[in-house]
């Protein structure tokens, strides 16, 4: 018989009761249920909810195995006990034992606590309410490991998580209502909640805090550098790390965003399984572009000195925004977001355009908030309604007057 | 409005003692069913923005007290001799008097509280729960009735700062009342020897809004008859 058979039987148990949601939601969520459609009078769809969450934490499985790796490598690179990588994508020196192990053994908790967590609140939720647990909560509950720094105490993540989703999404009325990406809440509320935590040159490689208070404490150890690229622009820093490495994503951040190459891929599976919108992402690139280059030209029209604090980041060569932070990562996972996102093409274009124009505009101009794209992403979900209400209100407009003409 | 007054003063002939189930109303309705800031959402600036500690919410909710009730009370007296055209100019000053004497008694006796308050004790000027309650009640009703309604929607004011104020500076600074009843956050003691840290979100304005958020939210599912039909 075994689990499933006995399942099911709780199921069938606790039917019409108030827990015959979680029950059920639990059913499903691990087997087919028992009672599937026979005959030929339905109509098949392929894409149901479930298949569309698990395409996109499949996009998401390169960034998540390679943030494994890359956690292990900075530490123990910037513990110094092992030499930058030197070759290619492939070489030897990163993909080793070492670093997965630690990573794995880092991001596992991490993934347990975000799913553990916000699993249990949209079954509670259910339960009051009465209605069946959605699936939702499935690709934010893979986001949320890859986007938050490595050494975030679990108690934080745990608040976080359940404010995430409960302010986030379940008063909105849950999956498909919400007016904000989940994930994103969950990210801003740690920003705004914890910034020593989420900010500054410490977070993002695993140790560097620990390191730090020990060397308060008097402890004679090197300190561990985890400077960010975006932080390091900031202050006007050199950067010593050349592009293909940031292409790469042999860099310090969040453990999902380092690696432009892995997220590309995962971008181009989601178009051409249907399931990212390919009008966002590029128009979202683009308004990076654009937003990069003007800053280009200001710098290079001599508007702005050296000495000024904007410099460092205005004088960054536009193309080389999409490989730092995490901003290509937030274009293709989380602006595609379909619920939160413009409907109309038309929208998706204005929505796209203004997300990747605002990150930049952010992340220049003001230092403190280096993750623009998080702020945009969030800002622009706001704007999405209006923008599909302008331009379904402009087709009308159009239309109506092509009616007049006729008529006329 | 004068009309309403009218037909008011006519009620009002029939003698009822002070603390008629009636007027016991004025004042336990605001508290809770018709709430002035979680159901008629009026003086919500004030309460997003002097939250961040209890005792400014605390002092806050007095000031309004104070001016609430005495300008209920002034206006419902003049009310017959307002001319209705330059009613509110009459209202401004009445409520203008009164926070002025509220900004000088404390600038005077709590100085460095005056300074933290800011520019909001002034502001108490454009509450909108005092000009609306001039108009919506003390134009119409007698002063006892008036000081009571007033009484009532300031305490209903006051009840919701500081069930915010409480859980902004418990959480974002970790003190009450400026008390640390958390343990120290430098020294390391109480909770934040275990890892615990203040929520620097709670401090900030934005925070305040999702509490008054979440108070509405406990509010209309406790008593369903509150939430409005679409």
């Amino acid at each position: 018989m075994g689990l499933k058979q006995n399942l099911h039987k709780l199921k069938e148990k606790y039917k019409g009761t108030k827990m015959a949601p979680a029950f059920n939601a639990l059913h499903t969520f691990l087997y087919t249920p028992n009672e599937t459609a026979h005959g030929g009078t339905h109509i098949k769809a392929a894409d149901d909810l479930k298949r569309t969450m698990n395409m996109v934490i499949l996009a998401l499985i390169p960034c998540l195995i390679f943030g494994m790796f890359n956690t292990g490598y900075q530490h123990y690179l910037a513990a110094g006990e092992i030499q930058a990588v030197s070759g290619g994508f492939f070489s030897s020196e990163f993909w080793t034992m070492q670093n997965f192990t630690l990573g794995f053994w880092k991001i596992l908790p991490l993934i347990i606590i975000s799913y553990g967590v916000g699993l249990g609140v949209e079954f509670i939720f259910a339960t009051i309410k009465g209605h069946e647990v959605e699936e939702g909560y499935l690709v934010t509950g893979m986001l949320v490991p890859l986007i938050v720094p490595i050494d975030i105490p679990y108690w934080m993540l745990i608040i976080a998580v359940i404010f995430g989703v409960v302010l986030g999404k379940e008063v909105f009325g849950g999956t498909g209502m919400n007016v904000f990406n989940p994930a994103l809440t969950i990210r801003a509320f740690l920003f705004f909640a914890y910034p020593t935590w989420m900010s500054g040159d410490k977070v993002w490689v695993h140790g560097a805090v620990e390191r730090a208070k020990e060397i308060v404490a008097g402890s004679n150890a090197d300190a561990i550098s985890g400077e960010t690229i975006l932080g390091g622009l900031a202050q006007s820093h050199p950067i010593d790390y050349s592009v293909l490495d940031m292409f790469f994503g042999f860099i310090p951040g969040s453990v999902g965003e380092t690696s432009t190459l892995l997220i590309l891929l995962g971008g181009l599976f989601l178009i051409f399984t249907k399931i990212g919108s390919w009008r966002i992402m590029l128009s979202a690139v683009i308004g990076a572009l654009v937003m990069g280059y003007i800053f280009n030209l200001v710098v290079a029209g001599g508007l702005i000195t050296e000495t000024s604090k904007f410099y460092g980041l205005m004088s960054t060569e536009f193309w080389h925004h999409l490989l730092i932070g995490g901003i290509a990562f937030g274009i293709v996972y989380m602006a595609t977001d379909p619920v939160s996102a413009a409907q109309t093409n038309k929208g998706k274009w204005i929505y796209g355009f203004l997300i990747g124009f605002v990150s930049i505009m952010i992340r220049v101009f003001n230092p403190a908030y280096p993750e623009g794209v998080m702020l945009a992403i969030l800002l622009m979900n706001v704007f999405a309604p209006t923008i599909d209400h302008m331009v379904i209100r402009g087709n009308v407009k159009k239309r109506l007057k092509r009616a007049k003409l006729k008529t006329a | 409005m004068a009309e309403v007054a009218e037909k008011e003063k006519i009620v009002e002939v029939q003698k009822e003692p002070l603390f008629s189930k009636k007027n016991r109303k004025l004042i336990t309705d605001p508290l809770t069913d018709n709430n002035p800031i979680t159901i008629q959402v009026l003086g919500i600036c004030s309460a997003l923005a002097i939250t961040a500690q209890l005792k400014a919410s605390i002092v806050m909710a007095i000031s309004v007290m104070f001016v609430l009730a005495l300008g209920n009370v002034v206006i419902s007296l003049m009310r017959n001799i307002i001319p209705s055209k330059i009613r509110i100019i009459v209202q401004l000053i009445v409520v203008a008097t009164l926070v002025i004497i509220v900004d000088q008694v404390l600038k005077a006796y709590a100085y460095s509280l005056s300074k933290e308050l800011s520019v909001f004790i002034g502001l108490i000027i454009t509450n909108c729960i005092i000009m609306g309650r001039f108009e919506a009640f003390a134009l119409a009703e007698g002063p006892w009735r008036s000081f009571l309604d007033g009484i009532g929607n300031a305490a209903g004011y006051g009840v919701i700062l500081v069930i915010v104020g409480f859980f902004r500076e418990l959480l974002g600074s970790g003190t009450l009342l400026g008390f640390k009843v958390l343990g120290d956050p430098v020294e390391k003691t109480g909770l934040y020897a275990i890892g615990y840290e203040n929520n620097g979100f709670m401090v900030l304005p934005p925070m305040a809004l999702i509490v008054v958020g979440l108070i509405i939210w406990v509010q209309r599912s406790r008593n369903k008859e509150l939430i409005e039909e679409h």
